[in-house]
C-alpha cells in the first residue's frame, strides 16, 4: 500500500488540518517510509490471535449515580477562547 | 552517578530532623542552580515564591515533628501534569496560555506528603519525541555537553535532576519517555507497571501506554517517591486496585538466588559494543553475587517498534482530537465558520511532529486500513505481551540496553522520522506489554558520555526492579 498526495489530502481532512502543497509532499515522503516499514507485521500469521486493547484485566466499575460537586461554571470558562455569558462563543455553525 | 551536590533524601532527612539543613536553604540553592544553568532550558515555568513559602511551611511542621514521608524533597513536575492556576503547556503552542482548573492525582499526593513541587519542566510536544527538541519552546540541552540532546521526551524533567535542580521529578513514559532520557544523562528513571500510578490530570498522548513516573539520582530516591504517588485513584478507571508494597522495605542489597533473564533478541551484533560492554559488567556483578543469570527470548522484537507506532499514534490522533479552538487552548484569528476555525486552529497550534502522528494515526483508524493496521497491531501486541508472560516464567526480571547509542547531538536526527522512532526499540515493549521497566545508570563510553542500562519486570513487581537497581548502585 502506497500513500498519494490526494490521500494525504483526505486524512488531513478528517484530522482536521491543513498543509501547505511541499508540505504535503513531505508527509506523502514521511508516511511512505513509516507504513513501508510497519508493514512488516504482514510477515505474522495473526489470524488465530485475539487483539489486545488493554495490558491488564479491566472490569466495568459502577458507582451510585450521586451528584457531586463538580466544575463550577466560570472555572470552566476560564480557558475559553471566547465567551459569552455562561457559554462558549464560536463562529457561526450553518452560512 | 550524580555529577551535581544531590544528597541521598535518606541522610538529608536525618540533617532536616537535626537542624542542620532546612527545607528552604534547599529549595533556595536549587532555586539558584535553576538561574545558573538557564541555558539548558530545562524550566517551562519556575515557582520561586510559592516553592519558598511552602518549604518554609515544610519547615515549621519539621520541627513540630508532624511532617509528612516527602518533607524536605523538591520535586520537578513535567509540563504534561495538570496542577490547579498554573500553565499546563505540554510544551505546544495549542496551550501555550492554558491554566489547568484541577491538579493531577500525583500532585495533590505529592502535597500531602509534604514534597515542594519548584516548577514545570520542558519536554517533546504533547510527550511525541526522543530528543526533547520537539517542543515549542526550545530543545533541552544534555547537562553535559550542551550540544547534544538529553533524551526524551522527559527531558525537562530529566535535566532538572541531572543538573542539581531538584531532589526528584516526574515525568511521563508511553514509549520510553521517562527511562530513554535517564539512560542517556545517567539518571535514574522508572516507568512503573500499567495502571500502578493514576493518570488521572495527566494530559493523555496514547491511553493504554502512558504512565507517569519518577526520577532521581538513586534507586531509593526512586522508591520514596513511588511509594507516595502508586495506588488506586476512583478517577482514574484504569488505575489498577492492588496493593501498594513497602519498596523500600524490599531493597536488602542481595540478589542471591534471583533468576535474571537476558533476552537474547536486545544484544545482537547490531549493538553498539560500548553499551554492550558496559551492561555486560552490570550482569557479571549480579552473577558473582550469587544472582542465576539465564537466556530468554521474545521473538517478536523486532516487530515492536512498529507495533507501537501504529496503535500510538492512533490513540494519539483520538486524543488530541479535543483540541479545537473552541473550549480551551489556542484558536486562529479570522474564520469565517466553524470548521475552518478547528482546522486553522489546529494547523497554527500543533508542532510538525505532532501533525505527523496525527496523520498517521487517523491514516491507520480510517475506512478500508483499520484491520490491516490498527486490528493487526493490536494482535502482534498480544504476542509481544505473551513473549514478556513466558520470559517471566523462567526469569524474576529482564536486563537490556535503554537506546541503541548514547547521547547524539542536536539535529542529528531530526529530518528522518524513522530514524528517530528506531531510538525507542529497546523502551516501547514494557508499554506494549504494560510491565515496568526502570533505567540505572551502568557507566561511561569513551566520550564520558552515560551509559544506561534497562531492567524489566513482571505485572506489579516494582519491588524487584528496585531492588536490583539498588544493588548495583550500591559499588
Amino acid at each position: 500500500m502506497s500513500v498519494t498526495i490526494k490521500d494525504v489530502e483526505h486524512i488531513s481532512d478528517l484530522a482536521r488540518l491543513e498543509f501547505s502543497e511541499q508540505e504535503k509532499e513531505k508527509f506523502t515522503h514521511q508516511l511512505n517510509d513509516i507504513l513501508k516499514y510497519v508493514e512488516k507485521l504482514n510477515e505474522l500469521d495473526t489470524s488465530n490471535v485475539e487483539p489486545l486493547s488493554h495490558v491488564i484485566e479491566l472490569q466495568n466499575i459502577f458507582r451510585a449515580d450521586k451528584v457531586k460537586p463538580s466544575i463550577p461554571t466560570e472555572e470552566a470558562l476560564k480557558n475559553a477562547p471566547a465567551k459569552t455569558e455562561e457559554f462558549f462563543k464560536v463562529p457561526k455553525v450553518i452560512g | 552517578m550524580s555529577f551535581v551536590n544531590t544528597p541521598a533524601f535518606d541522610s538529608y532527612r536525618l540533617r532536616l530532623a537535626a537542624g542542620k539543613e532546612s527545607c528552604v536553604e534547599r529549595t533556595e540553592h536549587y532555586l539558584t542552580v535553576i538561574h545558573q544553568r538557564s541555558a539548558l532550558n530545562a524550566f517551562l515555568s519556575v515557582f520561586e515564591n510559592e516553592a519558598l513559602e511552602e518549604a518554609h511551611r515544610v519547615d515549621q511542621k519539621i520541627k513540630r515533628g508532624t511532617a509528612g514521608p516527602l518533607a524536605g524533597m523538591v520535586v520537578a513536575v513535567k509540563d504534561v501534569l495538570c496542577m490547579k492556576g498554573k500553565r499546563t503547556t505540554c510544551a505546544s503552542k495549542m496551550l501555550e496560555k492554558y491554566e489547568a482548573i484541577y491538579d493531577a492525582t500525583v500532585i495533590e499526593r505529592l502535597r500531602a506528603a509534604d514534597a515542594v513541587i519548584i516548577g514545570k519542566t520542558n519536554m517533546d510536544e504533547f510527550a511525541m519525541g526522543s530528543s526533547n527538541e520537539n517542543s515549542a519552546f526550545g530543545p533541552v540541552k544534555h547537562p553535559l555537553d550542551e550540544t547534544r540532546v538529553p533524551g526524551g521526551s522527559s527531558g525537562g524533567s530529566c535535566v532538572a535532576v541531572a543538573a542539581g535542580m531538584s531532589t526528584t521529578a516526574l515525568g511521563s513514559d508511553t514509549g520510553g519517555s521517562i527511562r530513554q532520557p535517564a539512560g542517556l544523562c545517567g539518571m535514574f528513571g522508572l516507568k512503573p507497571t500499567y495502571g500502578r500510578v493514576s493518570r488521572y490530570g495527566l494530559v493523555a498522548f496514547a491511553s493504554s501506554f502512558d504512565q507517569i513516573g519518577p526520577f532521581a539520582n538513586s534507586a531509593r530516591d526512586v522508591a520514596h517517591v513511588l511509594q507516595v504517588i502508586a495506588g488506586y485513584d476512583e478517577r482514574d478507571s484504569t488505575s489498577a486496585n492492588v496493593p501498594v508494597p513497602g519498596y523500600l522495605g524490599a531493597m536488602n542489597r542481595n540478589v542471591r538466588g534471583l533468576k535474571i533473564g537476558i533476552p537474547k533478541e536486545y544484544f545482537t551484533d547490531a549493538l553498539n559494543s560500548e553499551i554492550r560492554s558496559a551492561i555486560e559488567k552490570q550482569i557479571h556483578r549480579l552473577k558473582s553475587s550469587g544472582a542465576e543469570v539465564v537466556e530468554v527470548s521474545l521473538p517478536h522484537s523486532e516487530y515492536t517498534i512498529a507495533t507501537y507506532y501504529i496503535l500510538a499514534t492512533a490513540e494519539a490522533s483520538s486524543n488530541l482530537a479535543r483540541y479545537d479552538g473552541a473550549r480551551y487552548g489556542y484558536r486562529a484569528q479570522g474564520a469565517r465558520d466553524l470548521s475552518e476555525m478547528y482546522t486553522k486552529s489546529r494547523s497554527e497550534g500543533f508542532g510538525t511532529e505532532v501533525k505527523r502522528r496525527i496523520m498517521l494515526g487517523t491514516y491507520v483508524l480510517s475506512a478500508g486500513y483499520y484491520d490491516a493496521y490498527y486490528r493487526k497491531a493490536q494482535k502482534v501486541r498480544r504476542l509481544i505481551q505473551n513473549d514478556f508472560l513466558d520470559a517471566f516464567k523462567k526469569a524474576d526480571c529482564l536486563i537490556t540496553p535503554i537506546s541503541p547509542t548514547t547521547a547524539f547531538r542536536l539535529g542529528e536526527k531530526l529530518e528522518d522520522p524513522l530514524q528517530m522512532y528506531l531510538n525507542d526499540i529497546y523502551t516501547v515493549s514494557a508499554n506494549l506489554a504494560g510491565i515496568p521497566g526502570i533505567s540505572v545508570p551502568a557507566g561511561k563510553d569513551h566520550q564520558g558520555l552515560p551509559v544506561g542500562m534497562q531492567i524489566l519486570g513482571k505485572h506489579f513487581d516494582e519491588e524487584t526492579l528496585l531492588r536490583v537497581a539498588d544493588f548495583l548502585e550500591a559499588a
